[in-house]
């Protein structure tokens, strides 16, 4: 091949996106947040599932769960607090019914899981390890909205391991394991978690927040508390990122407000090696290709050739 | 179903506190559904963060503004003002960018033509059913029954007529039409007529009393309910309901964005609607 062909041929391929989080090869580092893009699905008419770098599933029990009484959301100051309570199909019927769907698509798809018990998150795992569609699978540790399970795992260093441990034993696929930033300090959550078999770690899940009716003094939502998400938690998902990317060597996936393509940079630079768009899907369906087009744009007027030379840049 | 990043048309005050706002969009009536609602952006920046879901009232051409140019399409809502979003609605202008996410939602189910049909409107939930007067008229007989506190809630009553639609107006403080609830107006009609089936939209005590009045006469019922909304898609799990048959231990809840927001009343949970959709004072009084 001559130069002029090669020179010609990258500025028509332009900077090169791609991202390998724990073996799992993505085409560019934006993916949605388990439980804001369902099972896919939902999303399609708006978006080509071919275009984001992965595909992030609701996350999964071993039954299939009812979740929490209504009202279940309620807008707060540049975000929303949701008490879903983890209502899902259940492991088989995704296998069944869901996952026929995202077998027409190339986009690895990573499914969120979660259990009631220890026991209940290495059934799941199990299942889960069988199936060859599924590219990877991301621990839910982390959730608020439960009152067994979910958060349980996540705030207690030694419970992280015990499910990280188990869930890895029982799982010949790359493990992602979902943090909450509801402790005092997540390294340490970080840390217990790799040394115990974690191939990448996704940093946040929501905040507990509370938000009331002033006029009856109840609380909006039946739950009484829920989890915050959206562009008001952005800042404090991006020092936690940044926190753990320092501590941790495997890949941390950034989490929290994303809404722009400036957003997801930042997270980049603070250290994720990918992104995922939250509550910014239901605001514009079509969201994550843009912000794939934007990060796009900026490496190009920044003069990045290569995507990962922009990961943990940050300048102190 | 699609997201339209459009802009406004027109949006006038058609009574104290309650909007009519024109939007441009092309292609929007050919798949819009009577019952169906859309996700309006009301404006692209933040905040508000979320979305707010609104009924279609109308869809239609508007002609153009000179000749050679094709027909503008334009999709219609009607609002009434109550909080931050609705609050910026009211001064969008002609040419002002909106989003509007739609058409989405299962409608209304035309049942048989043969039918006698009654629509039972409660305030602002006379949008879904004026769509829906306007498919139903082409074959059917139809009745209107619409309620409101005061005069000012009643609305769009000259259109129904326009359609051939036959219109009774109560009100509870008597300032128009009949003084009393919607619900005794229905009773009489039924007696009228027993073969009717009933369509009917408002706030929740309203649709709860009307449930009853049909339950206890077997009377056909659909319903179109309101509820808090993320992302009108499915996705969010935010807007259930309680579905027939629902228990601690067998739960049934049905999204009311995508199962909805028209449900037949025997889909529902009854016994506990009031309380699982009570998340605003304003909707249940
Ligand atoms: C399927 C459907 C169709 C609707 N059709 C119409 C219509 O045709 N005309 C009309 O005037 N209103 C309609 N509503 C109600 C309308 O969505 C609310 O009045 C509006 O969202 C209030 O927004 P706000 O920012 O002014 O109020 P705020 O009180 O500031 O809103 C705060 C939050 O609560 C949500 N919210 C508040 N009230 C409601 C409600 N009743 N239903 C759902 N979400 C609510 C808002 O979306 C927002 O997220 C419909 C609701 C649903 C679910
Ligand atoms: C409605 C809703 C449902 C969610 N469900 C899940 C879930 O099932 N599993 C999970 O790990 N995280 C869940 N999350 C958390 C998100 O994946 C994400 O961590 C969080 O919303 C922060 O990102 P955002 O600000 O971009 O929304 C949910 C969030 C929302 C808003
Ligand atoms: S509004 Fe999100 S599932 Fe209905």
């Amino acid at each position: 091949m001559s130069s002029e062909t090669t020179k010609a041929s990258q500025s028509v391929t332009g900077p090169r996106l791609a991202v390998n989080i724990a073996g799992i090869e993505m085409k560019n580092p934006v993916m949605p947040a388990s439980g804001t893009f369902g099972y896919g699905e939902e999303y399609a008419p708006f978006l080509d599932l071919e275009n984001i770098g992965a595909i992030v599933t609701k996350g999964l029990s071993l039954k299939p769960k009812a979740g929490n009484p209504t009202p279940r959301i309620a807008e707060t100051i540049s975000g929303m607090l949701n008490a879903i309570g983890l209502q899902n199909v259940g492991v088989d019927a995704f296998i069944k019914y869901k996952l026929p769907f995202l077998r027409e698509v190339t986009t690895p798809v990573i499914v969120n899981f979660f259990g009631n018990t220890l026991e209940e998150y290495g059934e799941v795992a199990k299942r889960l390890s069988d199936i060859p569609e599924v590219a990877g699978v991301e621990l839910n540790i982390s959730c608020p909205n439960v009152k067994k399970g979910g958060i349980v795992f996540g705030t207690d260093p030694k419970a992280a391991a015990e499910v990280v441990s188990l869930v890895r034993k029982n799982l010949a696929k790359p493990l992602i394991a979902k943090l909450t930033p509801n402790v005092t300090d997540i390294t340490v959550i970080a840390r217990a978690v790799e040394e115990s078999g974690a191939d990448a770690i996704c940093c946040i899940n929501t905040l507990t927040g509370m938000s009331i009716d002033i006029k009856t003094r109840r609380p909006r939502l039946a739950n009484r508390t829920g989890g915050l998400s959206g562009p008001a938690i952005r800042p404090i998902a991006v020092r936690m990122v940044h926190q753990v990317a320092q501590t941790v060597k495997v890949p941390v996936i950034g989490v929290g407000g994303i809404v722009r393509p400036s957003d997801a940079i930042e997270f980049l630079i603070a250290g994720a090696t990918a992104v995922q768009v939250g509550t910014a899907n239901f605001v514009d369906p079509g969201i994550m290709p843009a912000i794939v087009e934007g990060i796009e744009q900026y490496c190009i007027e920044e003069g990045i050739d290569d995507i990962n030379e922009l990961v943990g840049s940050l300048q102190v | 179903m699609k997201n339209y990043k459009t802009m406004v048309l027109s949006n006038q005050e058609i009574s104290p506190g309650y909007y009519r706002m024109r939007i441009l969009a092309p292609g929007f009536g050919a798949s819009a559904r009577p019952g169906q609602f859309v996700m309006f952006r009301v404006q692209t920046s933040l905040p508000p963060l979320l979305r707010r879901p609104f009924g279609i009232f109308r869809t239609g051409f508007l002609p153009p503004d000179c000749e050679g140019q094709p027909p503008k399409e334009y999709l219609e809502l009607l609002y009434k003002v109550v909080g931050r979003g609705t609050n910026i609605m009211a001064g969008l202008h002609h040419g002002d960018r909106v989003e509007v996410l739609g058409p989405l939602g299962r409608g209304f189910d035309p049942g048989n033509p043969a039918e006698e049909k009654i629509l039972v409107g409660g305030g602002i939930g006379l949008v879904p059913l004026y769509m829906l007067a306007s498919h139903l008229t082409k074959t059917s007989s139809v009745r209107l029954l619409m309620g409101g506190r005061t005069r000012e809630d009643i609305l769009a009553v000259t259109e129904f007529e326009r359609l051939g639609v036959e219109t009774y107006v109560s009100t509870d403080d008597g300032s128009l039409g009949e003084e009393g609830l919607v619900t005794e107006v229905l009773k009489r009609k039924l007696e009228k007529f027993p073969g009717a089936s009933v369509y009917a939209c408002g706030p929740m005590p309203m649709i709860e009393a009307v449930q009853r009045i049909c339950a206890e006469r077997k009377v056909p019922l659909q319903v179109s309910l309101e509820a808090l909304m993320a992302c009108g898609l499915g996705a969010c799990l935010g807007c259930v309901v309680k579905g027939a048959g629902h228990s601690e231990e067998i739960p049934r809840y049905l999204c009311t964005c995508k199962e909805g927001p028209v449900f037949r009343a025997e889909q529902l949970d009854w016994a506990r609607m009031g309380e699982e959709t009570g998340y605003c004072e304003g909707c249940k009084s």
